[in-house]
């Protein structure tokens, strides 16, 4: 397959030694493997979230991504914008989809704009990276690099939120996506079906609200491990590190002894297309992802 | 004359509230409710919220601290069959009492939500370090000292696994062209503030 | 009639050839059968196969034909030799389909295979050829009772299909409820404003039309004879008669609204102010077009209340028990008068359940639109306070006893009362109530009859011994067969259409009076050519009665689900052939068994069991009948084996045209051949019936209901003879329901009523 190049915007939990530094080491490493370049879009800002409303409101949360969208546009043009986190390509998605429908929105979106000397065409598609995965590459494609399997591990494809909901994957279902058990079984791993795939891990209120949160972490676990799962793994950085870092408190509420990895798609794909423990950021788990530790190292 | 299922605030959020004008279009199936991961922790549920602001029940639904219980996981949006985007009009609606200075005072999310736009609106990106302790510190020194400490293990373990750096603390992550920034988000709070009537 | 010859045909195809012994059946139908040519055939149904059949019809002069192939559901056009009699022994549904093809299987198989095939020859000798009604007449004319938008759109649709029509209207012009609105709900896409009413454009289409014939203040004072032939006097105004003959007659009597006059909880009398649907259509008219004004003093209308549900759904006892299913769209429809004239108006639908029928959805949506507020909540009371209203009320969603206060206007929505005339039933009714303990309809009965007291106005005046109007199945609704057949009445030829038969908005209405015109159209046609109409359609048997055994018992003028039997002056029953829909109940219903069709009689039937082969006591091979239902249970039981879900081997089956066409001489008969049980598998009876024939199963019921003493009298077990409810879509249970009732043979043991 030719080289495919996308504009790429990596959110600020990707940056280096921010909360998803392995997300994004470990989706480089993914990226060289299936030849794919990514152009970081140049001085890109936060996307606002789904946190940024109560301060920032309606046109200010839309006018960040229009910024992203405006900046990728003038640097990258010709390519579609792709972003990692989930909450990034949800806003940016939302905001095109707005602006879209909204002749006034893309006038006043405009006009904030020139303030920083930019303008929003609306020329480039918002995607997220599993999109690019199952859609310009597909599971049969994505197969062929594996070099070793993940063979006999047991993992809880956790799709979670904002990569499913409002927009999702095309075809897939909200209640029952099914791309993420795909990639799993892609790389050779067995996805176990458990009944917390989407649930909300809760999402920015773990840090406000965390009474209320980890009961939703602690279900989420619970099934996972109640339908036999070693390692959950996610498409999304929120899940990722609600999941993972509250499992100690979670087990001090709730007098569990939760210890189940939380990783990427991209770090089983590294893994699985032979990369090493580092390229796979495995370094960077809370709680060691041992089995795919194992296989690295062969 | 009283106020009682007329639609004086009803109108009022049609034009101040994002995706306001959808509120009159639910029809109280009650999907939403059932559908909110926290949903037992909303004094109110949407579908309550909707009935209100068609009841004209203005103080009782600014002041309460149901919107803020949102997760924005959107279960509810993509199962609501009338397709109202529930998600934004109680993020609209939180943004409502927010600025109308209606919103209950220390409540947690509420906060949050205003610390982490403060701390990207400043650089442009978002530096977690500062947001959290921010957030550990909202009700005081002492409280926050203690919060840190209940949360020092899983502090030290991101160091660790180099998904926290203690150097953020001084500057860390941003963009480039700030006043750019500023400017830009000055607009559009500005060309915003004029259209919802805010001061 | 020539003499008898009768022919077998048995089929090979479809597997038969590989699972049964052909040839073993060819000889048991040509010795015990005793039929005259007996023939195999690899592919019966095939053209050859026919040829075959129709050769010997013509050259060989037979009259009786058996077919053992397929069910008689399958098939039905290769095989409906309409000059001959047919019979049709199932064997491949009914066999090879419904048992498991094992070796040990292989010999029950056969066994029943044979059995089928000595029925069908037993049924077959006792069939003659239907040769129809010779005095089959029928005027192309249909009666259309009621002027509104149903009555007109049955008299238009039939006209446009080239009948003639005749529209009677009691008042002095068409247009009925719809007359009186100001607007309609919508009727076509997209489904978001209120329409102009058809009535002007209905009236003008009937007035240029020359097919109908229009009788303004005129009813139907006498209605008698039957489909093809009623005959109906209509009394105008003026004093003068007409008489009018008629094919058919479609019932479109429509509704009146609740008597508001009995809210007065709810502020009707007390303000002006405070109005039904009607009213506010009245004062919408009034308006025409300019700003609805409050009616106490003229002043303007900034706030409106509607009411939903007003003295419906009320579960007291006081009033309407049920839903009218249009008055939400009415009031979404008025409440955009307000919102057209003035954006600003608030208008308030307080509902408990909004129901939105058709594309009513669409038009709830486009209220909202408009800012039309919607709130669940339960309505106490309307308190007048000078020219405003207060509306004291429970939110449901918020749990709030609250008010509206300052109200322009309230509207209730009241719901419909149907015009059916006059209730047939109320002695039955009211005796089952009082079986039951309850002795107020009794009592209301008892009332009625004083010399002096009110009596309810009938609609069509019916001539039959039954009562003069249709019967009324709920809430005082006109009878239709309301699960499968909408149009359908217990009153052959006699169709009604719209709100008189269930509560219904317009647009069901005219969908309602289309579908019953062509329902009349049928029963026109059928009558003339002398057949049965719905469901039977096409059907050239009738029963026939032998006078001299008749006892005037009245069981069958009685029992008739459809009024087709009278008395004649001797007081012996007297049928009108297009009446009768064919069901056999009166059969079933003879204790002297005087009545009978040409191809379905106590005979056919009697025959058919008694030549089954029933062996000893000591062989372990019980024999279970089943007298199935050919409309439900039958194909259920064909579907069930087309699904090869396996059934017991000991059963027969044997299909009958209802199982109230079932007489008692059969169990009889079954019993003392030794069979060790009995199954009867009807249709659901009840207020939810499905049964074709509306009474049918109900009457099989409560006659099996006394079977118990024969059994005693016979020293059996009560359990030897069961009724099911089957319902056609049983497809898994049925077969269930047989091995079931085969285990709890085996359980109880053999009849020792064999080999007598």
């Amino acid at each position: 397959m030719a080289k495919k190049t996308y504009s790429f915007y990596p959110g600020c939990s990707s940056q280096t030694k921010a909360s998803s530094d392995n997300y994004l080491k470990s989706t480089n490493s993914m990226c060289k493997y299936l030849d794919i370049e990514l152009k970081e879009i140049p001085d890109w800002n936060c996307c606002g979230a789904s946190i940024g409303y109560a301060e920032g409101g309606e046109l200010p949360r839309i006018t960040l991504s229009a910024r992203n969208m405006a900046l990728s546009e003038q640097h990258n043009p010709g390519m579609d914008l792709v972003a990692t986190c989930a909450a990034c390509w949800l806003s940016t998605r939302e905001a095109k989809e707005r602006i879209a429908h909204s002749a006034q929105t893309l006038t006043e979106a405009n006009t904030a704009l020139a303030e920083a000397g930019l303008t929003y065409k609306g020329n480039q598609a918002a995607r997220h990276m599993a999109e690019v995965l199952v859609e310009d590459f597909g599971f049969d494609e994505l197969k062929r690099g594996v070099k070793k399997p993940l063979q006999g591990i047991k993992f809880a494809g956790y799709v979670g939120c904002q990569t499913n909901r409002p927009f999702g994957l095309a075809g897939e279902s909200f209640e029952n996506p099914k791309y993420l058990d795909n990639l799993v079984e892609a790389m050779g791993g067995e996805a176990v079906p458990y009944d917390q795939k989407v649930t909300c891990c809760g999402g920015a209120l773990a840090f406000s609200e965390p009474e209320k949160s980890q009961k939703q972490i602690k279900d989420i676990i619970e099934s996972a491990y109640d339908h036999g799962a070693e390692m959950i793994v996610t498409p999304c950085p929120l899940c990722q590190a609600n999941v993972e870092i509250y499992q100690g408190e979670v087990n001090k509420r709730f007098g569990t002894k939760f210890n189940i990895p939380v990783t990427y798609y991209s770090q089983l794909i590294t893994v699985a297309y032979g990369g090493t423990a580092a390229e796979a950021a495995l370094d960077g788990q809370l709680i060691r992802a041992t089995r795919l530790e194992e296989i690295a190292k062969k | 004359m009283s106020e009682n299922y007329r639609n004086n605030f009803l109108k009022e959020v049609e034009e101040r509230v994002e995706e306001g004008h959808w509120v009159k279009m639910c029809m109280q199936c009650g999907v939403c409710a059932g559908s909110c991961p926290l949903g037992p922790h909303w004094a109110h549920p949407p579908q309550e919220i909707f009935m209100m602001i068609r009841a004209g029940k203005r103080e009782e639904v600014l002041t309460s601290d149901s919107m803020w219980m949102c997760t924005s996981c959107y279960n509810c949006v993509v199962r609501c069959p009338r397709k109202l985007p529930i998600t934004h009009i109680m993020h609209g609606l939180a943004n409502l009492a927010y600025r109308l200075g209606l919103s209950p005072k220390n409540q947690t999310t509420q906060k949050f939500a205003s610390m982490f736009w403060n701390n990207l609106a400043q650089t442009g990106r978002v530096n977690e370090l500062k947001l959290s302790l921010g957030m550990y510190f909202k009700d005081g020194f002492a409280q926050g000292i203690k919060n840190a400490m209940a949360m020092q293990s899983v502090g030290l373990g991101m160091v660790k696994a180099k998904r926290l750096n203690p150097m953020e603390l001084f500057g860390g992550h941003g963009i480039k062209d700030k006043s750019g920034f500023h400017a830009m988000l000055k607009k559009a709070r500005e060309i915003e503030d004029r259209r919802k009537n805010f001061a | 009639m020539a003499d008898m010859k009768v022919a077998a045909y048995i089929c090979q195809g479809c597997g038969l050839g590989e699972r049964l012994d052909t040839a073993a059946l060819a000889s048991v139908a040509k010795k015990e059968g005793k039929a005259a040519i007996v023939k195999e055939h690899a592919f019966l149904c095939n053209a050859d196969g026919i040829k075959m059949i129709r050769d010997d019809i013509a050259n060989e002069a037979v009259t009786h034909v058996m077919i053992g192939a397929c069910s008689r559901r399958a098939k039905t056009e290769a095989f409906g030799f309409t000059d001959v009699c047919v019979s049709r022994a199932n064997l491949r549904e009914g066999v090879i389909w419904s048992q498991p093809e094992t070796d040990e299987a292989r010999e029950t198989t056969q066994e029943m295979a044979e059995d089928y095939i000595r029925m069908g020859c037993a049924e077959v000798k006792k069939m003659t050829l239907p040769q129809g009604d010779p005095a089959a007449v029928t005027d192309r004319t249909l009666l259309v009772v009621g002027g509104g938008v149903s009555g007109m759109t049955a008299a238009l649709e039939a006209s446009k299909a080239g009948y003639k029509v005749v529209l009677v209207e009691k008042s002095g012009a068409l247009g009925g409820w719809a007359a009186k609105l100001h607007k309609r709900t919508p009727g076509k896409s997209p489904f978001k404003e209120p329409q102009e009413t058809p009535v002007a454009e209905m009236a003008a289409a009937i007035e240029a039309d020359a097919n109908i014939k229009v009788y303004l203040n005129a009813i139907t004072s006498k209605t008698g004879g039957a489909p093809g032939r009623f005959e109906i006097e209509i009394s105008t105004e003026s004093g003068a008669t007409v008489v009018e003959k008629a094919g058919a007659i479609i019932q479109a009597t429509g509704f009146e609204l609740y008597d508001a006059n009995k809210l007065p909880e709810l502020g009707y009398g007390q303000s002006a102010n405070v109005v039904d649907q009607a009213g506010l259509e009245a004062l919408a008219k009034a308006a025409k077009g300019s700003p609805i004004k409050r009616p106490s003093d003229g002043g303007e209308v900034k706030t409106v209340v509607f009411v939903q549900c007003a003295g419906q759904r009320d579960d007291s006892g006081k009033h309407l028990p049920y839903c009218s299913g249009s008055c939400c769209l009415t009031s979404v429809k008025q409440a955009m008068y307000f919102k057209e004239s003035n954006p600003d108006i608030d208008t308030v639908v307080i509902y408990s359940d909004l129901r939105m029928p058709g594309n009513g959805e669409d038009f709830y949506r486009s209220g909202q639109e408009k800012g039309v507020i919607f709130t669940k909540g339960n309505v106490s009371s309307v308190e007048a306070a000078g020219n405003q209203c207060k509306v004291n009320f429970h939110d449901v969603i918020l749990n709030d006893q609250t008010a509206i206060d300052n109200a322009d206007l309230v509207v209730l929505a009241t719901g419909q009362v149907p015009n059916s005339g006059v209730d047939i039933d109320t002695k039955l009714k009211a005796e089952i109530a009082a079986a039951g303990g309850d002795n107020s309809l009794m009592e209301a009965y008892s009332a009625s009859q004083v010399e002096g007291a009110v009596q309810p106005i009938s609609v069509l005046n019916l001539t039959y011994r039954q009562g003069p109007d249709m019967p009324q199945l709920k809430y005082g609704f006109t009878d239709s067969h309301f699960i499968c057949f909408p149009y359908e009445t217990r009153r052959t030829g006699i169709y009604s259409a719209g709100p008189v038969r269930r509560p219904m908005d317009m647009v069901q209405a005219m969908e309602d009076a289309t579908g019953a015109a062509m329902k009349a159209i049928q029963a026109i046609e059928n009558a003339g050519l002398g057949r049965a109409a719905h469901p039977r359609s096409g059907d050239l048997s009738y029963p026939i009665f032998r006078k001299e055994g008749c006892t005037q018992c009245k069981r069958c003028t009685v029992e008739c689900p459809f009024g087709a039997i009278d008395e004649d002056e001797q007081r012996f029953p007297l049928f009108n052939q297009a009446r009768c829909r064919r069901c056999g109940t009166c059969m079933g219903a003879c204790p002297v068994r005087v009545i009978s069709f040409e191809n379905y009689s106590v005979e056919t039937v009697g025959a058919q069991l008694k030549a089954v082969d029933v062996p000893d006591e000591f062989s372990e091979k019980p024999r279970i009948l089943i007298l199935a239902c050919e409309n439900d249970a039958y194909p259920a039981l064909d579907m069930a084996a087309m699904n090869r879900n396996v059934y017991s081997a000991f059963v027969r089956v044997i299909p009958v045209r209802c199982l109230g066409s079932v007489n008692t001489i059969w169990i009889n008969d079954a019993l003392s051949n030794g069979y060790d049980g009995i199954m009867m598998m009807g249709c659901k009876h009840g207020d939810d019936y499905q049964c074709h024939f509306v009474k049918g199963s109900e009457l099989a019921n409560v006659r099996m209901s006394k079977i118990g003493d024969t059994l005693k009298n016979m020293s059996l077990e009560e359990e030897r003879v069961s009724t099911f409810e089957v319902a056609i879509t049983d497809i898994e249970r049925v077969p269930q329901l047989i091995n079931d009732y085969a285990a709890l043979i085996q359980k109880i043991g053999m009849s020792p009523m064999k080999g007598f």
